[in-house]
């Protein structure tokens, strides 16, 4: 097995990096969605350069760990760690959203290391408990996990898979929220209101847990109490900022599907780098 | 004639607005429902107007349809609008149980259908919708071809009772028509008379349509043009004796060629005058990434597509 893990002192330039792939990308392809991949930055981070056991070299490999996007319009985030974990090369990501290219809108199985095509959302926690069963069949100790939205939570099959993952005492499986608080149309709490979300959560029997989601330590903290956790699905409410890093663009919910421009990335990327 | 008129660019998510606003004002009974995609889609100017009449569900799909279901059975006139990835696709059920079978005043409004979305990719993409909705009973299913389509087959949908699929395009696209074509739902739309065949299409193929009939005409075959924006029920008689005068058809829509337009005109043509059909559409593959007119070349969707089908068909008789 490749290294994939850096010393925990190096995450933060990863984030740095990551960040500055998304805006690069997302205006070279003029269209896509900023807000919710630069909120999910330390998040992917903290599974593919700490905590997740995967080889670039072998995405096929059948004792990896698996990270389904479930907001798959987030691909941009991904497809930049997939870059940096060296799954792509970093020059193909400019290609994002191009006809012809492997780097489609929203993630699919041409890319490797994508384990689950996100994009219509509220599917892919159902997926993930469908990994974590086979491992379970299989008496494989890989984990799961699953990347979903606060918005995707209005999805009822959300509410399904959360009710069947504690029912088959999967501990092989996380659950990460990215709780930046908007959606598409507006803020979440005025589009459809989700608090109390933890409440919810341990109601459904999950193992809850909340962090700031731009705090690497704490993000790993948690996953690691989650894997702790033999036969309970732990759900982690990840506090965070839509469109984080780009003042503009954080709260503000046009920044979900607005791609910035190529002069405004430049400005941002140079400031990214001073500092 | 049409070149000119083809320059116009407009948008079917502004004329839905205008529609809803217009016929909002008039009828205290239509109410409108949104999930998560409003301020896309533009429903949100409704919203705006009519704030006690607009409901946003969330990202939850088929219970916004299932809510629409109650509003008809309730005396409302509920038109639904999300993405036609997500309706039907995310509540094929909700609609077949709770709206179609109990033929309820159900509006169903999808816009971004086909692969015209663009950079999205597939799974933003619609070219299964057309079949599945078409098989449902009961169910009217509607493409306009351009904006002022869109505003005349809104309130013609509104005017007429019972569930509607009505399935607009995201792209701003070619006017076909002048501000207010007179367009009748079942009733295809002769756009230019023609002789040797005709050319049958729907949604945004039908300016793609007119566009293949002049390059014909300057290699004198006659294309008869005709927009049959209601797949459903589909004008079996006026399709029937085109089939008669021209002795074949070319059919051309932005979705699966199997169960679209090209499969119900067959359906007719074929009991009750057969003539050659050439169907022009998606076949049988997804969509992905890409830029409106990079995508409908690559997937065999424009006039040049209809213009070699219909040589084909012409030649071989
Ligand atoms: C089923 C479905 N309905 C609608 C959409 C369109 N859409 C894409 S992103 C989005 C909002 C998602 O909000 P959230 O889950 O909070 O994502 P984030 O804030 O992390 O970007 C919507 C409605 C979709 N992709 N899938
Ligand atoms: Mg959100």
């Amino acid at each position: 097995m490749e290294q994939t893990q850096i010393p925990f002192g190096m995450l933060l330039q990863k984030a740095v990096k990551i960040r500055t792939h998304i805006l690069e990308m997302l205006a070279e392809a003029k269209s896509g969605h900023p807000g919710g991949s630069l909120s999910a930055v330390e998040i992917l981070v903290s599974l593919y350069f700490y905590k997740m056991r995967h080889d670039p070299k072998r995405p096929a490999w059948p004792d990896r760990d698996r990270f389904v996007l479930s907001k798959g319009h987030a691909a941009p985030v991904l497809f930049a760690t997939l870059a940096e974990a060296g799954y792509i090369p970093v020059s193909e990501l400019k290609t994002l959203r191009k006809l012809n290219s492997r780097l489609q809108g929203h993630p699919d199985h041409r890319v490797p290391g994508v384990e689950f095509p996100g994009g219509s959302l509220g599917i892919g926690l159902s997926a993930a408990i469908g990994m974590a069963l086979a491992g379970k069949i299989d008496k494989k100790d890989y984990r799961v996990y699953a990347l979903l939205g606060d918005g995707e939570l209005d999805e009822g099959e959300t509410w399904e898979a959360a009710m069947a993952a504690p029912k088959f005492k999967l501990g092989n499986l996380t659950a990460i929220i990215d709780r930046n608080g908007i959606q598409q149309d507006g803020l979440t709490e005025q589009i459809m209101p989700m608090e109390p979300l933890a409440y919810k959560w341990k109601a459904f029997n999950w193992h809850v847990l909340e962090v700031d989601g731009f705090d690497l330590r704490q993000v790993i903290e948690a996953l690691e109490k989650a894997e702790n956790m033999r036969n309970r699905p732990t759900v982690i409410i990840a506090h965070t900022v839509k469109g984080k890093g780009v003042s503009f663009m954080e709260w503000d919910p046009a920044y979900h599907g607005k791609a910035p421009d190529k002069d405004t990335v430049k400005k941002l990327v140079e400031s990214m780098r001073q500092q | 004639m049409f070149g000119l008129m083809l320059v116009q660019m407009s948008s079917m998510r502004d004329a839905l607005a205008e529609a809803l606003l217009e016929l909002g004002s008039k009828d205290p009974k239509l109410v409108v429902l949104g999930a998560d995609t409003s301020v896309s889609i533009k429903t949100s100017l409704f919203a705006d107007r009519f704030p006690d009449r607009f409901f946003n569900v969330g990202i939850a799909e088929a219970n916004m349809i299932g809510i629409a279901a109650g509003l008809a059975l309730a005396g409302k006139i509920p038109y639904v609008s999300t993405y036609s990835a997500f309706v039907p696709g995310k509540c094929l059920d909700q609609i077949r149980n709770a709206v179609a079978y109990p033929n309820l005043d159900v509006k169903i409004v999808s816009s971004h259908g086909g692969v015209s979305v663009g950079p999205d990719g597939a799974s933003h993409q619609t070219v299964e919708d057309v079949a599945a909705m078409r098989a449902i009973p009961h169910l009217r299913v509607v493409i306009p071809a351009d904006a002022p389509a869109t505003r005349v087959l809104i309130e013609e949908s509104w005017k007429t009772p019972g569930p509607f699929y009505i399935r607009l395009s995201r792209p701003s696209v070619p006017e076909v028509y002048s501000s207010r074509p007179d367009l009748k739902v079942g009733q295809v739309k002769v756009l230019r008379e023609g002789t040797d065949l005709a050319i049958i299409a729907c949604g945004v193929m039908v300016s793609e349509a007119l566009e293949a009939g002049e390059s014909l005409a300057k290699e004198k075959i006659s294309a008869e043009i005709i927009d049959s924006h209601t797949l459903k029920p589909l004008d079996a008689d006026t399709i029937v004796s085109v089939a008669r005068k021209t002795g074949g058809i070319v059919t051309a829509e932005e979705q699966n060629i199997i169960g679209g337009l090209g499969s119900a005109v067959a359906e007719v043509v074929s009991s009750s005058y057969p003539v050659p059909i050439s169907m022009v559409g998606v076949r049988d593959t997804f969509g992905e990434s890409g830029e409106y007119k990079e995508l409908m070349a690559k997937y065999g969707l424009t006039s040049k597509d209809i213009v070699r089908a219909a040589k084909k068909l012409v030649a071989s008789r």
